[in-house]
């Protein structure tokens, strides 16, 4: 504030690099001790550096790991079904919020609701109704749809955020062209909204990637990621849990880094693209 | 050949799937707990018969009372906390920091942590807090105690702390973005009239950040009384908040109790949000 560096400016300044270090200290900690030498315990100090422990994690008998392999692949699988189911109904919800219309109201409220609900009770509420409907979870229905309650109500703020910034102009000038509805859809606004959409699509998948509270009692047989740690937690007694984290860490990176790279691509290449044709 | 659609439709079409999944899976749900808290039980099956024993249980209970207090308390620990910190950051990082490129830097080393999963966050402060922890080591290393401190760890003190650690980012966020909205010459028209710092804070910053201040104490609000998974981890089991009285009655598969416990945070929850959101219009504040 203002022109010169006030002493508050240092004292905030500390303050901030103290959270930061309350943030990340931690974590630093599971990613070192993950590499504990073989006769290392779960806390300092370390005895030797080894990757005894991720071997640990990948050979066969795995000790006080469970079942992480196939959790893992059951997360990513139901992750990445659910971000996509996100995108799709997501930008519709966005799209048809772009006119008043009846009903609108309800959508939107009913979206509120589900976010402010504490995610154990529409999970036990799922799991409720499909027991009085004499069914039985299953990762594929009640799974999904379970994680749909948390995910979509973000979609759907995501979407008011970016065609809120949408420039109306191009689709005006498109509407003068004679564009049907459906072109304008095609090539005005899914082309300026793209980068949004990408973003969307990983906000569904790390959000279902992690959630257990709904999620937990409507996953029928197999747990996912989440669930698998949460019951690791207690019984774990080695650094292998620690190895565990540091291979999800780099997991959730890769991806989220490897998204920011291409939604950017997306925003350039369309920049390029205008900026060409007005030259 | 496109066939006409009214526009109405047009809405109403592209809202379905989602008004669909809404309405089945968490207006519908919600409805049945409620259904649900008045029947009776047997050995892991609901008895679709009408029973009021469940409310008498849940409202006659000490237990209930005590669940409540122990949760409040967090709630009130979480919430200070959170707010001071959230506040201080957010302030920061709006007001501090001028380069546009340094204050995303730092918005992202915010973020980052995140990333890595919630269970395993929770964990990693076993080696800091534990009885051979860093905390622990570096303290009986100044010479400041004789012996570990055991309430480090697994205790109501390690709650606290793992849920601060999750939870400041719920708040500094929707603060950050309330002050980003607020126009600098506001704060410039301030400072020209002389004001200090601390009184452009108070006068006209904190006024102007209230929707902000609500949604962050709403997600607050929701994470500390709806959790159960962290509290019992961090704890050890050994404080009982509402939220893990019902995780606990769900595992043990007696689920009319579970729901009648469940009607009753639920109520308190969505009482304290239904208030907090007099005090600012939310659709307004979501379409900016």
């Amino acid at each position: 504030m203002g022109t010169r560096r006030t002493t508050s400016f240092y004292v905030l300044s500390f303050i901030f690099a103290a959270f930061l270090l309350f943030l990340y200290g931690p974590m630093f900690c599971v990613y070192l001790l993950s590499f504990q030498g073989p006769d290392g315990g779960m806390s300092f100090p370390m005895r030797g550096f080894s990757t005894v422990w991720f071997e640990t994690l990948f050979t066969a008998g795995g000790r006080g790991v469970g079942d992480i392999h196939n959790s893992f692949i059951r997360s990513l699988r139901l992750g990445a079904i659910v971000a996509l189911l996100t995108m799709l109904i997501g930008v519709a919800v966005g799209m048809s919020f772009r006119r008043r219309y009846p009903g609108g109201n309800f959508v939107f409220y009913s979206a509120i609701i589900s976010m402010i609900v504490p995610g154990i009770f529409v999970g036990f509420g799922i799991s409720l109704t499909l027991n009085m409907l004499g069914m039985r979870p299953q990762w594929w229905y009640s799974g999904i749809g379970a994680q749909l309650t948390w995910s979509l109500p973000f979609a759907m703020l995501i979407m008011f955020i970016i065609l809120g910034r949408m420039d109306k102009a191009f689709e005006e000038a498109a509407t003068d062209l004679g564009a049907t509805s459906f072109q304008r859809f095609q090539y005005v606004i899914l082309p300026l909204i793209l980068p949004g959409v990408v973003g969307m699509f990983m906000a569904g998948f790390t959000s279902s990637y992690e959630e257990a509270a709904r999620a937990g009692l409507n996953i029928g047989t197999g747990n996912t990621m989440p669930m698998e740690l949460t019951g690791l937690l207690g019984a774990a007694t080695t650094p292998v849990m620690f190895a565990v984290g540091t291979l999800t860490t780099l997991f959730m990176f890769t991806l989220v880094i490897a998204t920011l790279l291409f939604s950017t691509t997306l925003t350039k290449r369309r920049q390029l693209r205008l900026s060409s044709q007005h030259a | 050949m496109t066939t006409y659609v009214s526009p109405r439709a047009a809405s109403w079409l592209q809202a379905a799937p989602f008004a669909l999944i809404m309405t089945c899976l968490v207006l519908i749900p919600l409805g049945i707990i409620v259904v649900v808290s008045f029947m009776d039980f047997g050995f892991a099956e609901i008895i679709p018969e009408f029973y009021l024993g469940n409310w008498q249980d849940v409202l006659r209970s000490s237990l209930t009372i005590d669940t409540y207090v122990t949760v409040f308390r967090q709630l009130a620990y979480v919430w200070t906390i959170t707010l001071v910190l959230g506040f201080t950051i957010s302030y920061y990082l709006i007001f501090h920091i001028r380069s546009n490129i340094w204050r995303a830097i730092f918005l992202a080393a915010c973020a980052i942590p995140f990333w890595t999963s919630g269970p395993i966050r929770m964990i990693s402060w076993v080696p800091l807090l534990g009885r051979e922890g860093l905390v622990n080591q570096a303290l009986m290393g100044a010479g400041l105690i004789d012996q570990p401190i055991s309430w480090l760890l697994y205790s109501e003190f390690s709650v606290i702390v793992v849920y601060v650690n999750m939870l400041t980012m719920a708040m500094a966020g929707p603060i950050a973005n309330s002050m980003a909205k607020i126009s600098p010459s506001v704060i410039q028209a301030a400072w020209d009239q002389g004001a200090t710092e601390w009184q452009t804070i108070v006068e006209v910053i904190i006024p102007l950040i209230k929707p902000g201040f609500v949604v962050g104490t709403i997600f607050i609000i929701t994470a500390v009384m709806g959790d159960g998974f962290l509290v019992r981890a961090m704890s050890g089991n050994q404080v009982n908040t509402p939220a893990v009285a019902i995780m606990n009655e769900i595992n043990a598969f007696q689920f009319p109790p579970a729901a009648a416990k469940s009607v009753v945070l639920l109520v308190v929850v969505l009482t304290m949000v239904g208030l907090l959101l007099r005090f600012v219009d939310i659709r307004k504040e979501l379409a900016r």
